[in-house]
C-alpha cells in the first residue's frame, strides 16, 4: 500500500498535514468538507510487510469508538471506510496538550500530578462505565483540552465489553506500551478496567519522580519480571513527594489486580480530596519488598493468577461512592431545625446502613456547607475558622460512627461555600459521586440539578 | 436483508410468538428457525404450523434432534423427560405436521451463510458446540462466512482468529456486534423456547446481511401460561419448573 500524501482525496475527504506515523496507522488533518469540528483521518497500514495486527487493531477501533456516546472523554467518530475496499477513520481533531508535554518536564508538582492525573481517572472513569478499557495508556495517548478535560485517544487495542475482542488472539507476545502494561495483560487477559488503573499508576510514578517505574524492558523475560517485582517507592527517589501520592501510585501498581482500587472513581477522588486518602503502610513505604518476599512471588510467578475480570461495568455498578449531605450552615444540629434533627440524622443512617448492607463495597463520603471563613461576621479571624471546621469534622465522625463502617469506606468534607446546593453538585461532579443522600429543605433543589440519583431522606413523623 | 433466526423453540408458543412479535417490530424481512422446533412443550401442532406457514413464505427452516425423535427416528442422548415429551409429542402430531417435519432438511445453505442445528461438521451426529475445538470443527467443515446454529441453549458467538482458532463471546443483548465480511462467524442464536442461563427470557437474533451486523436479543414471554400448559398435559414437572426459572 502507498503511504497516502498530503492533497490526496479518499472518499470526499481530502488530506492536509501528516500528523502522526505509527506503526500501525497514520494520522492526517483533513481540509475538507467543512463541517462542525476539525477533523482528522486515519488510515491503518496495511499490505505485504505489515503486520497483521494492524488490520485487526483498525477494526477493534472503529467497533470501539462507535460504539461509545459522544463525550469530551475520547475523540467522536465521524465516518468510517470499508475494510475491505478503503479502510479509514474520520475523526474529531482533539484540540489540547499532551501529557508527554508535562511528562518531559518530570518530576513535577505533586499538586500537579494529581490534578493531572484526577481529571485522566475521570476520563477512564468514563469509558469504563461504557464498559470499555484502553489498555493502552502512555502519555502520548492523553490530551488536556482547553477546557481542562482529558481525552484518550488510540483505541486500537482498547476492548469493549459488548463485542468481540478481536484482540484476545494475539495473547502469545502481550500487545500495548510494555512500560505501563499491567500483569494481567503480559498474560493476555484484556477484560479488567484494573489495568487502566496500573497503566494510570505507572503515568503518575513517572510523572512525580521523573523515573519509569519498571524501567524499559525489551524483552519478554524482563518483561515477565513484572509478575513478582514490585517498584521502588517514589518517596525513595523523591522526597518531595508526598505520602498519601505514594499510597495511590503504589495501590494502582499492586501486582494483584484485587489490591488495586475498585474503579477509577476512587483515584479520582483520592487526587482530588488528599487528606482523605487512607494511609496504609504503602505511604510509608522506603524500600522495594524484601528479597524474601520477591523470591516468593517470583517462584510462584509461573502460576501467577489474576483475579477473574469483574463484571461489566454497565451490568453491575463498580464500587459506588455515595455522598451523604449531612447539614447546612452551623451548627450541624440544624438540618431541619427543632426536635426533628436527631431523627433526621438517624434516617440518614437508617438508609446508609440498608445500602451498605446491600453492596458491601460502597464508600460513603460525608459532607456539610458551611459559609466561607471570610463570610464569618465580627469574628473572622483564622482560628475561629479553624476551630469551627474541625467541630464539623467531629460532628460528622459523630454521626457515622454508629454506622460501624470500615475506615476506609467512610470520608469527611466540610465544604466552603455560599451556595450549599452548587457547593454538593460541584462535589458529587467531581468526585463521579453515584448517588446523594439528602434530608431537609434543600433536598429539592439538590434533587434536580445532581449529575446523579438523588435519595430524598425523611423522618417518620411520630419519630 | 434483515434476517430473524430463532432456535430451539421447543413447542413454546408463547415464546415463539413473542419472538415474531419482536421480530416484526425490528423490521425482520425473513426467517429462520435453527432446528428443535417440538419437544420438552406443549404445543407441538400450533408451534410447527406457524413455522410451516412462515416456511411457505421463504423461510429457513432445518431439523433438530428433537425433532428427529419426533419421526420415530433413532436418537441418542435424550434424557428421560425430553423421551417422555417426545412420546407425548409423537401423538400429537398429525399427517400434515409430520410430512412437514420429514421434509426438512439437516442444513441450508444461502449465499455464504449456512443454516443448521448443531455441528455443521456431521449434522446428522448432533454434537454440541461447547468451546473453541468444535466451533472449529464446525467452522472449517461449513465453508461459509456466516454460520447460524442452535442445539446449545446459552447464546454464544464464536469468530474465527487469524491463528484458525475460533475465540468464543458472549453476546450482550441488543448491542448490534459488526460481523466484518473477511471473518468467519459461527452464531449460536440460544434457545427461544427453553432458555437455560438463568434468565426466563427468550432468545433470539437478528442478522442485518447488508450491513453486516449481527444483534441477539432477550424478549420476556408469557412462560407462565407455557409452564401451566406443561403441567396441564401431564408432562414432566421439571419441564414446566425450567420455563419458569430458565435453568
Amino acid at each position: 500500500m502507498r503511504t497516502p500524501e498530503p492533497g490526496d482525496e479518499i472518499d470526499g475527504f481530502r488530506l492536509g498535514e501528516r500528523l502522526h506515523t505509527g506503526t500501525m496507522a497514520w494520522i492526517y488533518r483533513l481540509l475538507g468538507p467543512d463541517g462542525p469540528l476539525p477533523l482528522v483521518m486515519k488510515i491503518p497500514r496495511l499490505g505485504p510487510g505489515e503486520p497483521a495486527i494492524n488490520v485487526i487493531s483498525f477494526e477493534q477501533c472503529r467497533m470501539v469508538l462507535g460504539a461509545l456516546a459522544q463525550g469530551p472523554h475520547y475523540p467522536t467518530l465521524v465516518a468510517y471506510g470499508d475494510i475491505e475496499t478503503t479502510p479509514y477513520l474520520v475523526m474529531e481533531y482533539v484540540e489540547g496538550r499532551r501529557l508527554s508535554e508535562w511528562m518531559r518536564e518530570a518530576p513535577r508538582a505533586p499538586e500537579e500530578v494529581a490534578a493531572l492525573g484526577a481529571k485522566l481517572a475521570l476520563a477512564l472513569h468514563e469509558i469504563h462505565r461504557q464498559d470499555v478499557i484502553h489498555l493502552d495508556l502512555k502519555s502520548a495517548n492523553v490530551l488536556y483540552r482547553p477546557g481542562g478535560e482529558a481525552t484518550l485517544v488510540d483505541f486500537g487495542l482498547a476492548h469493549h465489553g459488548h463485542f468481540p475482542d478481536l484482540l484476545a488472539e494475539e495473547v502469545r507476545t502481550p500487545v500495548g506500551n510494555w512500560e505501563y502494561m499491567s500483569p494481567e495483560q503480559i498474560l493476555g487477559i484484556r477484560c479488567d478496567p484494573r489495568s487502566d488503573l496500573f497503566a494510570l499508576g505507572a503515568l503518575l510514578y513517572e510523572l512525580a519522580t521523573g523515573r519509569l517505574p519498571f524501567g524499559r524492558p525489551s524483552t519478554a523475560a524482563q518483561l515477565r519480571r513484572r509478575l513478582y517485582l514490585d517498584p521502588a517507592p517514589p518517596r525513595a527517589l523523591r522526597a518531595a513527594v508526598p505520602d498519601w501520592l505514594q499510597e495511590v501510585v503504589l495501590r494502582c501498581l499492586e501486582i494483584d489486580n484485587r489490591s488495586r482500587y475498585a474503579s477509577a472513581a476512587e483515584v479520582a477522588f483520592d487526587l482530588a480530596n488528599p487528606a482523605q486518602v487512607p494511609r496504609t503502610e504503602r505511604a510509608s513505604r522506603s524500600t522495594r519488598a524484601g528479597w524474601l518476599q520477591r523470591f516468593g512471588r517470583r517462584m510462584s510467578a509461573g502460576s501467577f493468577a489474576p483475579a477473574p475480570c469483574p463484571p461489566l461495568a454497565s451490568q453491575a455498578a463498580a464500587a459506588p461512592i455515595v455522598l451523604v449531605a449531612l447539614a447546612f450552615g452551623p451548627p450541624i444540629d440544624s438540618v431541619g431545625g427543632g426536635q426533628s434533627d436527631e431523627a433526621l440524622c438517624e434516617a440518614l443512617r437508617r438508609s446508609v446502613r440498608r445500602l451498605c448492607g446491600a453492596d458491601g463495597r460502597c464508600r460513603i463520603a460525608c459532607a456539610t456547607v458551611v459559609p466561607p471563613a471570610a463570610a464569618l461576621t465580627g469574628e473572622g479571624d483564622a482560628a475561629t475558622a479553624t476551630g469551627r471546621h474541625i467541630r464539623q469534622l467531629v460532628e460528622l465522625r459523630r454521626w457515622a460512627r454508629p454506622l460501624e463502617l470500615a475506615e476506609e469506606r467512610l470520608t469527611y468534607h466540610v465544604l466552603e461555600s455560599e451556595k450549599p446546593v452548587a457547593a454538593l453538585i460541584d462535589y458529587a461532579s467531581v468526585n463521579e459521586v453515584d448517588q446523594i443522600f439528602v434530608a431537609g429543605n434543600l433536598a429539592a433543589e439538590v434533587a434536580s440539578r445532581a449529575p446523579c440519583s438523588v435519595t430524598v431522606v425523611r423522618a417518620r413523623p411520630q419519630e | 436483508m434483515k434476517l430473524a433466526l430463532f432456535a430451539d423453540i421447543h413447542s413454546n408458543l408463547e415464546a415463539l410468538t413473542a419472538c415474531l412479535e419482536h421480530a416484526a417490530r425490528l423490521g425482520a424481512e425473513r426467517h429462520a428457525f435453527l432446528g428443535d422446533l417440538v419437544g420438552y412443550g406443549a404445543d407441538p401442532v400450533a408451534v410447527l404450523d406457524l413455522i410451516a406457514e412462515h416456511a411457505a413464505r421463504g423461510a429457513f427452516v432445518v431439523l433438530g434432534n428433537h425433532d428427529a425423535a419426533a419421526l420415530g427416528r433413532s436418537v441418542k442422548g435424550l434424557n428421560s423427560a425430553a423421551v417422555t415429551a417426545i412420546a407425548w409429542t409423537q401423538k400429537r402430531l398429525g399427517e400434515r405436521q409430520r410430512a412437514f417435519l420429514d421434509a426438512l432438511p439437516l442444513a441450508v445453505r444461502h449465499d455464504d451463510v449456512l443454516f443448521v442445528h448443531a455441528s455443521a461438521a456431521a449434522p446428522e451426529r448432533w454434537s454440541y458446540i461447547t468451546g473453541a475445538r468444535q466451533a472449529a470443527q464446525s467452522m472449517r467443515a461449513a465453508n461459509a462466512q456466516l454460520i447460524f446454529c442452535g442445539h446449545v441453549h446459552e447464546q454464544r458467538l464464536y469468530y474465527m482468529g487469524a491463528d484458525a482458532k475460533p475465540m468464543p463471546f458472549r453476546p450482550v443483548a441488543g448491542t448490534p456486534i459488526p460481523t466484518a465480511r473477511h471473518r468467519q462467524w459461527l452464531a449460536i442464536v440460544g434457545s427461544a423456547g427453553q432458555p437455560r442461563d438463568r434468565n426466563n427470557a427468550a432468545c433470539w437474533a437478528l442478522a442485518d446481511l447488508e450491513r453486516a451486523r449481527l444483534t441477539f436479543f432477550r424478549v420476556a414471554y408469557d412462560h407462565a401460561r407455557a409452564a401451566e400448559k406443561i403441567r396441564a398435559a401431564g408432562l414432566p414437572e421439571r419441564l414446566a419448573r425450567r420455563l419458569e426459572r430458565g435453568i
